[in-house]
């Protein structure tokens, strides 16, 4: 019965009495995540009644409903329905993401990790640089802590190891590298993760009416500044977006 | 301004606690609140109030308060030791409380959480559309001496009574439903899972908390190649050294340990309220049991309101301390027991 033995994807889960989880693959590829995100869309938009939530993870979507108002096996059906409607590891992208430009100072003292990330990469400090800063990274999902994006792929050049030998303190709006995936730490983190730029950005901000900044689905690309024009952005931060602009990805 | 209590002294880790927020989860944040959400149920019917008001959860130790303008309160959850004025008052119970009025909580006597209610509830400023704190998260912050703990509107009404609960303050059997990874252990290992008599451990907190066994632990097969997943609370999870820890209210929203089996809601506030060594032993139920113990669940909760009755001649009002000794057995002094939490460990694996 154990994952990879024969199961066929999508498979769907029951999660404690009252959640319902549909996995699209068993290990991270893209197409699942991808579908993942198409198919919560699709959840949403069908409107089935007592259903309280969905979230996505890496690739499955998970749904939180009322067992007694709505059978586990009605759900399944009203799932099962959804998933023949097409093939979802084909399907577009949900509406409504947005594309994050975030301004990061990569390597320095500020994010010491930099040319070690490289050289396990197989290029040089500048060619990573350009690398990072030319790919466009989608949110594959949110998790962890609150608001932290998981984001990738990156080419498979950066599918390098976390390091064994945790790094104790990473601060708030780090920027961290590992097996083809970033994350902007939302909060001083201990992480296996390389640490190679460093950004003002907070993607959880308690304080705010609006506290969370990403979705899953939105996507991000890495502008190169230099630690002074960093200090000039903290200096005027009071919204946490660390001068990242935002667009509608049409 | 409304009637309050002022915090004088307080145990570490206490905070303000509602039914929590559920509905971030794809913002990776769990819902948090009361970590015995029956004990929220109890004081909001020993106040004739709604069960979404806020109280104050005291994990293994109360604290002292004065009250500021006339109020009343409710008493909930593990067991503590209580004074009104010096004089013993009832726990499970409601109680006016006159201005300048000196209210002391001490340590648990069973149980771990304890629940301070104010009649109107206590009047935070939700964040989220919650008053619960979520410490983990960066949500409100534990409760410190000279805080001033307002009560909400609609304070007037009853005190003076008293409701019989259900016992769960010394561990047991937990009921627990398979769940998303439980195929991933082969029978033996669930059978040897059921068959194991289980002692709660040190490490606890509102993320989780520890079970520890003797003999080895409780492997998945691939146990190191699983994806990171989704995590309900109840989840019991296995950590790489086949260890489990029960997951509550604050913790993360997804892990890569796999979890062998989900306690169900009814049985949660037992395995949160379960002391360090005490006894806990799991048991898989069906789905359909598992439905229907819910719903016994829910009707139960409906029910509290019409339990509640006068407390009288309750021999915690008498004010005699000398004949409540002999009557009350051992007396607990406050705050000699602060054991049974742990504000500093992880239940997560490291990013």
């Amino acid at each position: 019965m154990a994952d990879g033995t024969g199961d066929t994807f999508p498979k769907i889960r029951t999660v404690g009495i009252d959640g319902m989880l549909v996995t699209f693959a068993p290990v991270l590829e893209d197409r699942a995540n991808r579908a993942a995100l198409a198919f919560r869309a699709a959840v949403d938009r069908s409107g089935v009644d007592y259903i309280f939530e969905t979230a996505t993870t890496l690739t499955s979507v998970y749904l939180r409903f009322d067992p007694l108002a709505l059978s586990h096996d009605a759900l399944q059906d009203r799932l099962q329905d959804l998933l023949a409607e097409q093939d979802w590891m084909e399907a577009d992208l949900p509406e409504g993401r947005r594309l994050w430009t975030v301004p990061t100072v990569f390597g320095t003292e500020l994010a010491p990790q930099l040319a070690e990330a490289a050289s396990e990469a197989g290029m040089s400090e500048a060619e990573a640089i350009e690398d990072l800063t030319s790919s466009r990274v989608r949110v594959l999902t949110i998790g962890f802590a609150p608001g932290q994006p998981y984001m990738g792929p990156l080419k498979s050049a950066w599918d390098i190891p976390r390091l064994k030998a945790v790094t104790p303190r990473v601060p708030e709006g780090a920027l961290v590298l590992a097996i083809r995936q970033v994350i902007v730490f939302t909060a001083e983190t201990p992480t296996g993760w390389r640490h190679v730029g460093q950004t003002a950005f907070r993607g959880f901000r308690p304080e705010a009416d609006a506290p969370f900044a990403l979705l899953p689905g939105d996507e991000m690309r890495f502008e190169p500044i230099t630690p002074e024009d960093l200090e000039t952005i903290r200096a005027d931060n009071a919204d946490g977006m660390g001068g990242a602009r935002v667009e509608d990805i049409a | 301004m409304t009637p309050a209590l002022i915090v004088q002294s307080i145990g570490p880790a206490a905070t303000i606690q509602d039914q929590g927020r559920p509905g971030y989860r794809d913002q990776g944040l769990s819902p948090s609140g009361a970590a015995d959400l029956l004990a929220l149920a109890e004081g909001a019917a020993l106040l004739g109030q709604g069960a979404d008001l806020a109280a104050l959860e005291m994990p293994a130790t109360g604290g002292k308060f004065q009250a500021e303008g006339d109020l009343r309160i409710a008493l909930t959850g593990a067991p503590m030791m209580a004074t009104l004025e010096d004089r013993p008052i009832a726990w499970n119970a409601s109680h006016a409380v006159s201005a300048g009025q000196i209210l002391q909580i001490g340590g648990a006597k069973a149980g771990v959480y304890g629940y301070l209610h104010l009649a109107g509830g206590i009047d935070a400023a939700p964040v989220l559309g919650a008053r619960a704190a979520h410490l983990a998260a960066g949500l409100g912050k534990p409760v410190e001496r000279g805080a001033r703990l307002a009560a909400g509107a609609g304070a007037a009404g009853k005190s003076g009574l008293v409701l019989d609960v259900d016992d769960r303050f010394f561990g047991g059997e937990v009921r627990v439903v398979a769940s998303l990874q439980t195929a991933l252990f082969d029978d033996k290992t669930l059978a040897r899972f059921e068959a194991t008599a289980f002692k709660r451990g040190g490490r606890a907190n509102r993320m989780g908390v520890e079970m520890l066994s003797e003999g080895d632990g409780f492997s998945a097969s691939g146990q190191l190649d699983i994806l990171s997943e989704v995590i309900v609370p109840g989840d019991i999870q296995m950590t790489g050294s086949g260890q489990p820890y029960v997951l509550l209210p604050e913790s993360q929203t997804t892990g890569g340990y796999p979890r062998i089996g989900t306690v169900i809601p009814s049985d949660l506030p037992k395995v949160a309220q379960t002391p360090p060594g005490a006894e806990i032993r799991f048991r898989f139920v069906g789905m359909d049991t598992a439905l229907e113990i819910e719903s016994a669940r829910r009707a139960h909760l409906k029910t509290l309101p019409g339990k509640v009755r006068p407390l009288v001649r309750d021999v915690h009002d008498i004010p005699d301390l000398l004949a409540y000794r002999l009557v009350g057995g051992a007396v607990s002094a406050p705050d000699d027991q602060t054991w049974g939490y742990d504000t500093g460990f992880n239940t997560g694996d490291a990013t």
